[in-house]
């Protein structure tokens, strides 16, 4: 009797359960996945406070104090500028972190709306708007950045736009390729018979469907973005001084890196850090949101 | 009649040519009345649905020509747009394979509700007390917690009877139950059975019931069409179609039931394929099928043989049986 109790308890709490929340609990019970998101919410937040919490100006110069190690007063020492690095390094996360996240969610944005009118529709256009895809993604990517350079200039936004217009390629066949197979599953052919509009069809039953595999691959843009940007930077086509970037610092910490290799160390660290997390977290929502997964 | 289809043909235009998968069928469904269609797969039994429903996606299908007269309307000469309206309000279908019918991320609530908000204008809070109400009509337990269920949460014949609570919701004029007890076991079967028959008898819901069960058929329905090869080979009462089979292939397809049988008897199976829709068929298309394998050259026609049961006959192969 108790047990039967106990049982109809158990089958009450589970009622409910959307597959959004199993994942969930799959995703606590990664370890790695869970201290990567940790990590990556504390990285965000400190990068968000930068201007209230850090010790000093990151502009301002102090020439005459010149490269100093870590010390208690300066965490990471300074720049050959006498620039506190501490300060400079949570600044760089702020462009890092911000260009990582924006032109993701550009790229998130462009390629979720291609990919889907493209395997929706089918036919014609999806092979059209499938070359075009395979056109730009035959195009050099520094070539494109140099150009986007020479026609606008030097500016901050045109990373953003340089990187998206790159990450949303394989964004949209991937998110393509999703519909592709989801178009002709039953459920969506059940949604025709109840007489749905394509639009409500897209919108309220395929969108939610593709963005498992949709999330995960976010996670391993981020970093990839972040490289990008950091590369950019390194070559100087990116963020300019006294601005600081991961990236940025990077490429400066190089040059002085056997005198003052502090300089190297830190922000090399912090986007390590930030990318072992993301690259962790994405691993860990892969297996929690993969549908084979799910029926355990 | 709620339903009257005449001279109805699919056609599928693909690389490898032009499959005539629906070929001048006529059929008619009344008020209250369950029409069944039976034949072997690929025969042309949902295509011959799906067509008047806008369904069937163009291309590779076209309609060739035909009618389909719902009350007083040709669904043919309706838009897509149009027959939006149509589906899901005035006809529903159930499908065969309840497993994959029901979007795995979207709770049952919502799911249920969508055809309420948007044929009906509903609030969401009527239609979720209308929702409730349609899972205890299809007899879903503890149905108030349940509707908040996500589908993998149900066992399949419950979600069957999700589907079904989702085709009726609306109080459609004609239900579509394409195979909807295929995928389920013999147990299961049988409720379901009974629970489409008695919200037909409450709602007066005419129903086209698709299967390749003779046996389910029986149960069910009151007039019976026998589909071969994308044409109605045999139509009559259910009662006349079962005491008096006069096409070779509906004899065929009964002898073919494993209750028919002897114990340790050998099933009998027809012999032979279906020939190839995207051929020209010249003479009787049933000729593969006998055991004679001389092709037959006459044309076969439709005859009354008795009053409302009509044949599709073949002087030659009529004659010869299997």
């Amino acid at each position: 009797m108790s047990l039967q109790e106990n049982i109809s308890e158990i089958a009450e709490e589970e009622i409910g359960t959307s597959l959004w929340k199993d994942a969930w609990i799959r995703l606590q019970n990664n370890k790695m996945a869970l201290i990567g998101f940790f990590v990556l919410i504390v990285m965000i937040v400190l990068a968000i406070i930068a201007p209230l919490i850090a010790p000093y100006s990151y502009e301002a110069q102090n020439l005459p104090l010149g490269p100093t190690p870590p010390s208690w007063k300066n965490w990471m020492g300074t720049d050959t500028f006498g620039r506190d690095l501490f300060t400079r390094v949570l600044y760089g996360g702020r462009i890092s972190l911000a260009v990582g996240f924006v032109a993701t969610a550009v790229s998130l944005g462009i390629g979720i709306a291609y990919g889907t009118i493209s395997g929706f529709i089918g036919g014609k256009l999806d092979s059209v708007m499938m070359r075009i895809v395979d056109i730009l993604y035959s195009l050099p990517f520094i070539l494109f950045v140099i150009m986007l350079m020479v026609l606008f200039g030097r500016n901050f936004y045109l990373m953003f736009l340089a990187i998206g217009a790159v990450e949303w390629l394989t964004m949209a066949r991937i998110v393509r390729g999703q519909v592709l197979t989801l178009r002709k599953q039953e459920f969506i052919e059940a949604c025709y018979s109840l007489g749905l509009s394509n639009k409500r069809i897209i919108t309220k039953h395929l969108v939610p469907n593709i963005l498992g595999p949709v999330i995960v691959y976010t996670t391993l843009t981020i970093p990839s973005v972040m490289l990008l940007e950091a590369f950019l930077s390194f070559l100087g086509l990116g963020i300019q001084p006294p601005m600081s970037s991961w990236g940025l610092l990077i490429s400066s910490g190089v040059d002085t890196m056997e005198e003052f290799p502090w300089l190297l160390i830190f922000p090399g660290l912090a986007l390590a850090i930030t990318l072992f997390s993301l690259n962790f977290l994405g691993d860990g929502l892969r297996d929690a949101l993969d549908p084979k997964a799910a029926k355990d | 009649m709620i339903l009257e289809v005449k001279n109805l043909s699919t056609s599928f235009y693909t690389r490898n040519g032009i499959y005539k998968a629906v070929k001048n069928i006529s059929f008619s469904v009344a008020k209250g009345k369950t029409l069944g269609i039976v034949g072997e797969s690929g025969s042309g039994k949902s295509v011959s649905q799906y067509s008047y429903l806008g369904l069937i996606p163009t291309p590779p299908g076209k309609i060739e020509n035909g009618q389909a007269m719902f009350q007083g309307i040709d669904l043919l000469k309706l838009s897509q747009k149009q027959l939006q309206k149509y589906r899901g309000s005035k006809i529903s279908i159930i499908f065969q394979d309840p497993m994959t019918c029901l979007n795995p991320y979207l709770k049952i609530s919502t799911q249920l509700i969508e055809p309420l908000l948007i044929h009906k204008n509903m609030s969401k809070k009527q239609a979720l007390i209308l929702a409730e109400k349609s899972l205890e009509e299809v007899g879903i337990s503890d149905y108030k917690k349940r509707l908040h269920a996500y589908p993998h949460e149900f066992s399949g014949g419950m979600r069957q009877r999700v589907m079904i609570a989702m085709a009726l919701i609306t109080e459609p004029e004609l239900l579509i139950a394409d195979e909807p007890t295929t995928a389920l076991d013999v147990t299961v079967q049988a409720q379901i059975l009974e629970l489409i028959n008695e919200l037909q008898k409450k709602k007066e819901t005419a129903v086209v019931f698709i299967t390749h069960d003779l046996g389910v058929i029986s149960n069910v329905a009151d007039d019976v069409a026998v589909m071969y090869a994308g044409e109605i080979v045999e139509q009559a009462s259910a009662k006349n179609l079962f005491t008096n089979p006069s096409h070779p292939y509906t004899k065929a397809l009964l002898k073919s039931i494993p209750a028919n049988h002897q114990a340790g008897e050998k099933l009998f199976s027809i012999s032979g394929l279906p020939p190839d829709l995207s051929k020209e068929i010249i003479g009787c298309s049933f000729t593969p099928r006998t055991s004679h394998k001389t092709p037959c050259n006459n044309k076969a026609s439709w005859v009354e043989i008795d009053s409302n049961h009509w044949v599709m006959k073949c002087p030659q192969c009529f004659e010869l049986g299997i």
